[in-house]
C-alpha cells in the first residue's frame, strides 16, 4: 500500500480548492499545480503517448515501479498541465488495483467539468481513461505473471 | 482610457438593439470579441423570426391560403433585400443556401463539376478558410483539375506579381476569400477580378467576413459568383446567399434534387424550374430567410460606411492597446485591414489565454480558425483572435487589454 491513499489524497485537493470562492483564483491554483508538475522525460514524448481525443496536446506515460504505477504526463498547455497535474497527484503511485477500483469523486466536488468546455471535458474523460487503462493493463500483467 | 464619442452614431444606442450584450458572464459584463465567428442579433431579428412563428407560419411557393401568401411575400421580399444589398442584376441571381460554404460547395459542383476537365486549374489563396479549400480539393479529385495556391507576404497579403505568375489559360476558376477570417486582411478583390477575367478565369468571392463590414456591389467588382451568410451579418444561422451571373447559373446543372427545383415530375423524365428556384430544392429555410431579410434592413439603416469609419476606429485603437503589451505580436499586419486583430502572447498558448479571458468575461476565439494551411505558413499552430462589430466599445478593448495582462502575470 502507499503511503497516503486515493481517498485521503483528493480530500486533501478538495479541501484546497475549498479555500477559494473567485474562478480566477481556482485557476491560479490549477496553473500552480501544472508549472509544478515533475518535468516528463522527452525520450517519452512520444507520438504513440498522445492521448487521442484532447484538444490540447497531452503526452501520458505509465511504468511499473515496486507494484506502483508511475505516471509522468506533460502538455503544450499550462492550464491542461494542471489538471493532468490534479490527476497524476492522485493516481500515481498506487497499486493497480486501487487505480482501477478508485472512485474519482475529487472532480465533481471541485466542479472541475464546470470550468471545462464540453470539448475540453471529453479530454479530460480520455485522460482519465487512459490512466486507468494503464492500470487495468498491469494489473492484468500481474495476474499473468502470478 | 479612450472615452470620448467619435462616431457618426451612437454605440451605446446601438448596443441597446442587442439583448444579449448586456448580461453578465462569470461574475463581469461580457466583452463579446468573437464577431468573425458570428455576430449577435439585434432584436429587430429576434422579433421577425417570432413574428413568423406566430403570425403566419406557413410553407411557401404554392399554397394559395393567405397564410402561405404572406410568408411567401415575406421569404420572396428578404431575396429582394439581399439583391439590393450586393446590387445585383436581378433577384434571379440570389440563391438562397445554408452559408457561404455550402455556396461555395454549390459552385464547385453545379458549375466545376459541369465545366472542368482533366488539367484544367484552379487558383485559391493561402489565406483562405477551409470551406474555400476543401470542395475545390474534392473538385480536383473528381475531375482531375489542378489547385494552385497564392502566396502572401510576411504582413498576410497577397502578393499579386505571384498570382500573375500562376494564372495561365488553363486557368478556369479563381476563388479567393474578400476578407481573410484569421488575420483581418482586405484583399485587393476587384485588381484579382480584372486580371483574373483578362485570363479567361472564372472568379469566386468568399464574401463571409466582408458583408458585415464593407459594402458589396457584384456589379461593380464583376464577379461571377460571391457567397456569404446570414448570422456574420447579424441574421440567424442557416441561411446565406449564393450570387451568380444569370448566364452562368442557366448554364450549370442543378445540385440537389427534389421539391420547389422542379417544373414538372414524371419517372421517364423532370424538368427543372426557373432560377433562383432551380438551385433551392426543398422547403427553404423560411423563417430564418425572412428575419435575413430584418437583418439587412437594420444594417442598411445603421449604415455601412458609418460601420467602416467606427470599427476603423476600433481597429486602430485595439491595435494600438495591444502593441503596447510586451511579449504581444499581431499576426497579420495588412495595409488593408479589417477589424481583426490575431495575436500571439510569447511564451503563452492561446488556448490558456482564450480560457483565462473567458473567467474574465471575455469572448474571443482561439486556435487555426478553419485555416490550418495557412497557419502552416506563418509556423504557428493558431492565434487568438479578437474581432470587432460595430456595438463594441473602446471601453471594451482597455477590458481586453487589462485582460491579457492579467492573464500574463497568471501564467508567465
Amino acid at each position: 500500500m502507499s503511503g497516503t491513499s486515493i481517498n485521503t489524497i483528493q480530500d486533501e485537493i478538495i479541501e484546497e480548492f475549498g479555500l477559494f470562492d473567485e474562478p480566477m483564483d481556482r485557476y491560479d491554483y490549477l496553473i500552480d499545480i501544472g508549472k509544478r508538475l515533475p518535468l516528463m522525460e522527452d525520450k517519452f514524448k512520444t507520438e504513440e503517448n498522445i492521448v487521442k481525443g484532447c484538444q490540447s496536446t497531452v503526452w501520458l506515460h505509465a511504468a511499473m515501479e515496486d507494484d506502483k504505477v508511475v505516471y509522468q504526463a506533460d502538455s503544450n498547455t499550462v492550464i491542461t498541465k494542471g489538471i493532468i497535474g490534479l490527476l497524476v497527484r492522485v493516481l500515481s503511485g498506487h497499486a493497480p488495483d486501487e487505480i482501477v477500483n478508485a472512485d474519482l469523486y475529487f472532480i465533481d466536488k471541485i466542479e472541475l467539468r464546470s470550468h471545462l468546455s464540453s470539448q475540453r471535458s471529453n479530454g479530460l474523460n480520455a485522460m482519465l481513461k487512459q490512466m486507468k487503462l494503464y492500470a487495468l493493463g498491469f494489473q492484468q500483467l500481474s495476474l499473468k505473471n502470478a | 482610457m479612450r472615452t470620448e464619442a467619435i462616431t457618426a452614431f451612437d454605440v451605446h444606442t446601438v448596443r441597446k438593439d442587442f439583448p444579449i450584450l448586456g448580461q453578465q458572464v462569470n461574475g463581469y459584463p461580457l466583452v463579446y470579441f468573437d464577431n468573425a465567428a458570428t455576430s449577435q442579433k439585434p432584436q429587430v431579428v429576434i422579433d421577425a423570426l417570432v413574428d413568423y412563428y406566430q403570425g403566419y407560419n406557413s410553407n411557401i411557393h404554392r399554397g394559395l391560403h393567405y397564410l402561405s401568401e404572406k410568408a411567401t411575400a415575406a421569404y420572396e421580399s428578404a431575396r429582394e433585400k439581399a439583391a439590393q444589398f450586393i446590387n445585383a442584376g436581378s433577384v434571379r441571381e440570389i440563391n438562397f443556401v445554408r452559408g457561404t460554404t455550402e455556396g461555395i460547395n454549390l459552385i464547385a459542383q453545379g458549375y466545376g463539376r459541369k465545366f472542368l476537365k482533366t488539367g484544367d486549374e484552379i487558383i485559391i489563396s493561402t489565406l483562405e478558410h477551409h470551406s474555400n479549400i476543401v470542395p475545390w480539393q474534392m473538385l480536383c479529385e473528381q475531375t482531375g483539375a489542378l489547385l494552385k495556391v497564392m502566396p502572401i507576404n510576411e504582413r498576410g497579403e497577397i502578393i499579386f506579381e505571384e498570382f500573375e505568375k500562376l494564372l495561365t489559360e488553363r486557368t478556369k476558376i479563381v476563388s479567393l476569400v474578400y476578407v481573410s477570417n484569421a488575420l483581418g486582411t482586405i484583399n485587393p478583390a476587384q485588381t484579382i477580378i480584372t486580371r483574373a477575367h483578362a485570363a479567361g478565369a472564372v472568379v469566386v468571392l468568399d464574401a463571409a467576413q466582408a458583408a458585415p463590414h464593407i459594402a458589396l456591389d457584384v456589379q461593380a467588382l464583376d464577379c461571377d459568383f460571391l457567397c456569404f451568410s446570414s448570422h456574420k451579418m447579424f441574421g440567424p444561422t442557416g441561411i446565406g446567399v449564393m450570387y451568380g451571373k444569370e448566364r452562368l447559373l442557366e448554364a450549370m446543372d442543378p445540385y440537389q434534387g427534389g421539391g420547389e427545383m422542379i417544373k414538372e415530375v414524371s419517372f421517364a423524365k423532370t424538368t427543372y424550374n426557373d432560377l433562383p428556384y432551380k438551385f433551392e430544392a426543398g422547403t427553404p429555410n423560411i423563417a430564418d430567410g425572412i428575419a435575413f431579410g430584418a437583418a439587412i434592413d437594420y444594417l442598411r439603416g445603421i449604415g455601412l460606411e458609418n460601420v467602416a469609419t467606427y470599427e476603423h476606429q476600433l481597429l486602430e485603437y485595439g491595435t494600438q492597446q495591444l502593441s503596447g503589451i510586451e511579449g504581444l505580436r499581431i499576426i497579420g499586419t495588412a495595409k488593408e485591414k479589417a477589424s481583426v486583430i490575431s495575436f500571439l502572447v510569447e511564451g503563452i498558448h492561446p488556448y490558456d489565454m482564450g480560457v483565462l479571458l473567458d473567467k474574465q468575461g471575455i469572448a474571443i476565439r482561439t486556435g487555426h480558425h478553419c485555416c490550418q494551411p495557412l497557419m502552416g505558413q506563418l509556423n504557428i499552430t493558431g492565434t487568438c483572435r479578437a474581432s470587432f462589430a460595430f456595438y463594441n466599445t473602446f471601453e471594451e478593448i482597455d477590458r481586453l487589454k487589462q485582460g491579457i495582462e492579467r492573464a500574463k502575470k497568471m501564467l508567465l
